[in-house]
C-alpha cells in the first residue's frame, strides 16, 4: 500500500505538523509526499531527506503558490488513483483542501485522526475530545487529516527519496484569488510545536497585560497562546487560540494563566505532558486537569514567576 | 440574491457529554440540544447581509430528525425567511449532507451558502469544503469577515499564522469562524412570528440522494482521564517542583 501526504510548508520550511502526518502515513505503507507551490525547489530537496519518505512529487507552479483549496484539491484528485491513502496534517491548509478533494472523489474524509488502528480503521476525537471514536472506512480510498500533536514528527534528516515532477493543472475552477495575508510575526517558537506553551485568558484583562507573560516565555523558550475569550476580546491575534476550534497543542509544559478551563479550551491542551494553572478561583475547572495548581492573583504571580525563573536553578 | 444557510441540531456546547456504557456512542437522551454555535454565526451573517440589502431571501436548511424543526424555528426567529427540513432518522455524514445540500442548491439557486466551519458534535470541519467541491464553487472557509461587491465575496479567513484574505467569484461557499459576528438573541415577537413562517419537510429520496454512511463506528470510548495533581502554595514551590519533580524546565 502507498500513501500520499500533502506536505505543509511555510517560509521555505517544512512544518513539524507535516512531518507528523508522514509518521501517520508510514503506519499505512510506503510514503510519497506532495510538495506544492511556486519556486519550491529547496523545499522539495528538504522533503527528500525526511526519514521514511520514498518519493517526493513536486508540483511547482504559480497556481499552487498560495495553497488555495480549489487548485490543490483538483491536483489531489488527479494524483489520488495511485494511492490507497491521501493524508495531510490538520492545519488550516489540510483542513481546507482534504474534504474538498474527498467530495470530488466521492469519499467521506476522516478528520483529525489521533491513532491508526489498521489501514481502514482510525481513532478520532468527537465532542471536543470528550469521546474517542474508532471508525472504519468502507471507501476504496481514504482521505485523512492528522492531528499532529498525537504523532511524533518524522525526522527531518535520514531519508533519501527521489523527486518526480508533477505537471501543473489548469486553475479549474478559477473561482478564487489570493488577496493578502496579515500574519502575526513573532520570534517565538511555533505554537503548534513548541515544547512549552504559556496561555493567557480573560483574566489577563487586556492585551497590554500579555507583556507580563513575555519575559517568562522568553526565559522558557515558550510559545504564547490564549483562550477564545482573550482572542474575542482582541487581547491577542486569532492564531493564538488554543482549543476545540483553535489550535491543538501537546507540549511538555502548558501553563494556563487566568483561564477557567472550559471544555472547549481543555480540548486543545489536555494531552500536554505537564499542565500548570494559575487562577485566583480555587474552584476553576482548569485545576481538575492541572498537575500543579496555584491559586493566586496572576498580577502578583507573574512578576514573581519571572523573578524566580531568573534565579539560577 | 438568495442565501442558503444549513443549520445542524447538536448537543448544546455547555453539556459535558457522557459515553454510553456499551461504547456505542454518547448519551443524547434527555440532553439539551441547540443549534450548532457556528451555524448561529452563519445565520447572523446572512441576516445582516439581508438587512444591508445585499441579500433578498434566506432559506435555512437542517438535515436530521423531526426535532430539527426547533433548530429551524430558531433560525427563522433570527431572521431567516423560510426553512427546509430534510428528514432522516439520524444525522448523516458530511458527504451525504453535502450531496443533499447540493441538490437543494440546484433547486433553490442561491448566490451563496453560508454555514458553520465545524459541527461541535462530530468535529469534522468538512461539509462546507465538500459542498464547494461538489458544486465546483469557490470556498471561503474559517471566515472572520465577508464583504460583497460586484459578484465577488472578499473573505478574510482565520489561518494558522494569522489572517488571509481571498476574493471569491460568486456563487460561493462561506464557512463561519467564531469572530465573524456575535449572533443576536431572537426577540419574543420574532419567535412568535417565526411560528408562521413556512417550513417544508422533504425526504432524502425526494432529492435523489443516497445517505448510506461510509464510516462505521466500531466503538466510542472515554478519553484517558488525567490523574489529579497538587496545589502548590507559592510561585517558588511551583518553580522548584517544575525543576526537580516534573523536570520540564
Ligand atoms: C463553538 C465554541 C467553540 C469554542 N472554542 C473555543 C476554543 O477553541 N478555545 C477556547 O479557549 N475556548 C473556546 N470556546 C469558549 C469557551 O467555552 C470559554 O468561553 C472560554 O474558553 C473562556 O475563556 P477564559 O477561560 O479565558 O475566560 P473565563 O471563563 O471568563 O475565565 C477567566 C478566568 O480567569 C480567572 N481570573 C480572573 N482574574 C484573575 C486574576 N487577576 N488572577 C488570576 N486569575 C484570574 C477567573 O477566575 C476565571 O477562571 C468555544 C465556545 C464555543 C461556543
Ligand atoms: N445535518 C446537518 N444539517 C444541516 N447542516 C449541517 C448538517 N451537518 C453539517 N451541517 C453544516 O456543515 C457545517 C460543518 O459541519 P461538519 O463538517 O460536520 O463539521 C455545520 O456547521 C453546518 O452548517
Amino acid at each position: 500500500m502507498t500513501a500520499l501526504v500533502l506536505l505543509d510548508h511555510a517560509d521555505g520550511r517544512i512544518t513539524p505538523a507535516a512531518r507528523s502526518a508522514v509518521t501517520a502515513a508510514a503506519a499505512l505503507g510506503e510514503v510519497h509526499v506532495l510538495v506544492t507551490g511556486a519556486a519550491i525547489g529547496a523545499v522539495a530537496e528538504a522533503a527528500t531527506r525526511i526519514a521514511g519518505v520514498a518519493k517526493v512529487l513536486r508540483a511547482d507552479a504559480e497556481i499552487y503558490d498560495k495553497a488555495l483549496a480549489e487548485p490543490l484539491a483538483a491536483l489531489l484528485v488527479r494524483l489520488a488513483p495511485a494511492y490507497d491513502h491521501v493524508l495531510a496534517a490538520a492545519t488550516a491548509t489540510g483542513k481546507n483542501v482534504i474534504p474538498r478533494a474527498a467530495a470530488l472523489l466521492d469519499v467521506q474524509p476522516i478528520s483529525e485522526i489521533v491513532a491508526v488502528v489498521d489501514a481502514e480503521t482510525f481513532v478520532r476525537p468527537i465532542y471536543a475530545g470528550n469521546a474517542l471514536a474508532t471508525v472504519r472506512s468502507t471507501d476504496a480510498r481514504k482521505l485523512i487529516t492528522v492531528r499532529a500533536a498525537n504523532f511524533d514528527a518524522a525526522a527531518a534528516e535520514g531519508g533519501s527519496a527521489t523527486i518526480e515532477e508533477v505537471e501543473a493543472g489548469e486553475a479549474t475552477p478559477a473561482v478564487s484569488r489570493f488577496v493578502s495575508t496579515e500574519l502575526s510575526t513573532s520570534d517565538r517558537p511555533d505554537l503548534a510545536s513548541a515544547r512549552v506553551v504559556i496561555s493567557g485568558g480573560r483574566g489577563m484583562q487586556n492585551g497590554e497585560n500579555f507583556k507580563l507573560i513575555e519575559p517568562i516565555a522568553d526565559a522558557l523558550g515558550a510559545a504564547i497562546g490564549a483562550s477564545r475569550a482573550a482572542v474575542d476580546a482582541g487581547y491577542v491575534p486569532n492564531d493564538y487560540q488554543v482549543g476545540q476550534t483553535g489550535k491543538i497543542v501537546a507540549p511538555d509544559l502548558y501553563v494556563a494563566i487566568g483561564i477557567s478551563g472550559a471544555i472547549q479550551h481543555l480540548a486543545g491542551m489536555k494531552d500536554s505532558k505537564v499542565i500548570v494553572a494559575i487562577n485566583k478561583d480555587a474552584e476553576a475547572p482548569i485545576f481538575q486537569v492541572a498537575d500543579y495548581g496555584l491559586v493566586a492573583d496572576l498580577f502578583a504571580a507573574l512578576p514573581e514567576l519571572q523573578a524566580e525563573l531568573a534565579k539560577a536553578s | 440574491m438568495k442565501l442558503l444557510v444549513p443549520v445542524k441540531r447538536v448537543v448544546d456546547y455547555n453539556v459535558k457529554v457522557r459515553v454510553k456504557a456499551d461504547g456505542s456512542g454518547v448519551e443524547t437522551a434527555g440532553v439539551k440540544m441547540s443549534m450548532n454555535p457556528f451555524d448561529e454565526i452563519a445565520v447572523e451573517e446572512a441576516v445582516r447581509l439581508k438587512e444591508k440589502g445585499a441579500a433578498t431571501e434566506i432559506v435555512a436548511v437542517s438535515i436530521g430528525v423531526q426535532q430539527c424543526q426547533e433548530t429551524l424555528r430558531t433560525a427563522l426567529a433570527m431572521g431567516a425567511d423560510r426553512a427546509v427540513l430534510v428528514l432522516t432518522e439520524e444525522s448523516p455524514e458530511p458527504l451525504a449532507v453535502a450531496k443533499l445540500l447540493r441538490a437543494l442548491v440546484d433547486r433553490e439557486q442561491p448566490g451563496m451558502v453560508i454555514m458553520g466551519k465545524q459541527a461541535i458534535d462530530d468535529d469534522m470541519n468538512a461539509t462546507g469544503q465538500m459542498l464547494a467541491g461538489l458544486l465546483g464553487w469557490a470556498q471561503g472557509t474559517f471566515a472572520s469577515k465577508v464583504e460583497l461587491s460586484d459578484g465577488v465575496a472578499t473573505v478574510t479567513r482565520e489561518v494558522d499564522g494569522g489572517l488571509e484574505t481571498v476574493a471569491l467569484t460568486l456563487p460561493a461557499i462561506i464557512t463561519a469562524d467564531l469572530r465573524l459576528n456575535e449572533p443576536r438573541y431572537a426577540s419574543l415577537p420574532n419567535i412568535m412570528k417565526a411560528r408562521k413562517k413556512p417550513l417544508e419537510t422533504i425526504a432524502p429520496g425526494d432529492l435523489g440522494v443516497d445517505v448510506t454512511p461510509r464510516l462505521t463506528t466500531l466503538r466510542v470510548a472515554e478519553p484517558p482521564v488525567r490523574q489529579s495533581g497538587v496545589k502548590v502554595g507559592s510561585v517558588a514551590e511551583l518553580v522548584a517542583k517544575l525543576r526537580a519533580e516534573a523536570k520540564v524546565i
